[in-house]
């Protein structure tokens, strides 16, 4: 048990620091941001996993597997002394798996109830305040001079315009920016934002989780261009972003706090609607793809492997 | 429930176009359609709505004599410049929207502006 507890300290590791490092800084992620999006997932799953995991193996390892610890440490935890066998270190080990699993899931349900109280409140204000256009899936209008444009997901979703952008844009333009929010919400960007973002809250330290949450929302933003340059073409697009720019575009997810579009990543984005740019080969984006799936795998395999 | 929305902005609309505070019935008044009678929705369901934007925060209701009389609590562009400040203070470059909408402005409104932000910080 303690091999297979050092193989998934290895691997937390790994997914700790070289490879979300070296993630961050390729290229290649803005040829195919589906598929680096994927990946980054898999990086934030399987390192969780990983870590969790390789401190509850080495734990329970005096017990023999995962339940049979259980089965020891339950009946001593009520009363009665520790059992033979069972250090501190594999205790607190124990209590470290335990406490980094439940302080990740609370992280993760304070994010969201946050960021469904806020949805709801913008959602009332919208409703009031934004007049719906001729097509009822359309977007809403608020009256407004900053040109703006963004969305409200959620089961109900809503996609809000300004004035101000109607007045600044011409309509293929604004055709261009509606259907790069449209795409924010049929894909479900904010889902994966919010776990981004919860996993940052959790571990502010943990250097990775900022350079994660960035790159995620990057790869969004991409996402929703190539959508929208699939519905008008690349070159409306490229001038709607010149002139709303990232400030009128706050993302898939409109609130306080987090990661939002800036600057630096408006001139990626911009690069890439030049012609000439090409997704990468299938090889490897079935390479990235098969990672992906090992990456998840290997602590899960471990750990059912460990369980009994 | 599609219409409950639109009656609600009707509803809300009434309070911020009219004057003073406004009662039910004469919210109702405003909202009849005088071509079509049986569109105009019933009192009990104007009163309805507006309980429901009173939960809401966006009336008020004046208790002191009956039947009670119903306000906005903020304008139409109040509440619209909350919103916004609200999704503009996620854009991480929120200065750079300002000054996109400046880049926008007339000179007459220019000059509003200047007046308005001059009575902002003498304040």
């Amino acid at each position: 048990m303690v091999a297979a507890a050092v193989l998934l300290g290895v691997v937390a590791l790994a997914l700790a620091w070289p490879i979300p490092v070296a993630l961050a800084r390729a290229s290649w992620p803005a040829r195919s941001p589906a598929t680096a999006l994927a990946l980054w997932q898999g990086i934030a799953l399987g390192g969780a996993l990983s870590m969790i995991g390789s401190l509850l193996v080495f734990g329970a390892a005096p017990g023999g597997s995962i339940t049979g610890a259980a089965a020891d440490l339950l009946p001593a935890f009520a009363a009665g002394p520790v059992p033979d066998g069972y250090g501190v270190v594999h205790l607190a080990a124990l209590t470290l798996a335990v406490g980094l699993a439940v302080h990740l899931a609370l992280n993760l349900l304070s994010t969201a109830v946050r960021a469904e109280r806020a949805r709801r409140r913008q959602h009332r204000l919208v409703d009031l305040l934004a007049q719906p256009t001729v097509d009822p899936a359309g977007p809403r209008v608020l009256s407004h001079p900053v040109p703006v444009a963004y969305c409200v997901p959620g089961i109900r979703t809503a996609t809000v315009i300004t004035e101000g952008l109607v007045e600044l844009l011409d309509a293929e333009e604004l055709d261009a920016v509606v259907a790069h929010e449209r795409a924010h919400l049929d894909q479900f960007h904010h889902l994966v934002l919010l776990a981004f973002r919860a996993w940052h809250g959790a571990l502010p330290w943990f250097p990775i989780a900022n350079r994660a949450e960035r790159a995620v929302a990057l790869l969004t933003e991409l996402l929703a261009d190539d959508a929208a340059r699939r519905a008008t073409g690349a070159e409306p697009l490229r001038r709607a972003l010149v002139l709303v720019g990232s400030a009128g575009e706050p993302g898939a997810y409109a609130d306080a706090g987090g990661v939002n579009p800036d600057a630096a990543m408006l001139e990626q984005r911009l690069e890439r609607l030049e012609p000439g740019r090409h997704p990468l080969s299938t090889g490897a984006r079935t390479a990235s793809w098969i990672a992906t799936g090992v990456i998840v795998a290997t602590p899960v395999v471990v750990l059912a492997a460990m369980a009994f | 429930m599609a219409g409950l929305g639109d009656l609600e902005r009707s509803v809300m609309e009434q309070l911020w176009t009219s004057d003073g505070a406004l009662t039910a019935n004469e919210v109702r008044e405003h909202l009849a359609d005088p071509a079509d009678p049986s569109r105009t929705p019933a009192t009990t369901t104007v009163l309805t709505v507006l309980s429901r934007l009173e939960r809401k925060g966006f009336v008020t209701r004046a208790r002191e004599a009956r039947p009670h009389r119903y306000r906005a609590l903020l304008s139409r562009a109040e509440h619209t410049a909350e919103l916004m400040h609200e999704v503009l203070s996620s854009s991480s470059d929120r200065d750079a929207a300002l000054a996109r909408f400046v880049g926008t402005v007339s000179d007459g409104e220019a000059r509003t502006l200047h007046r308005l932000l001059d009575e902002l910080v003498r304040r």
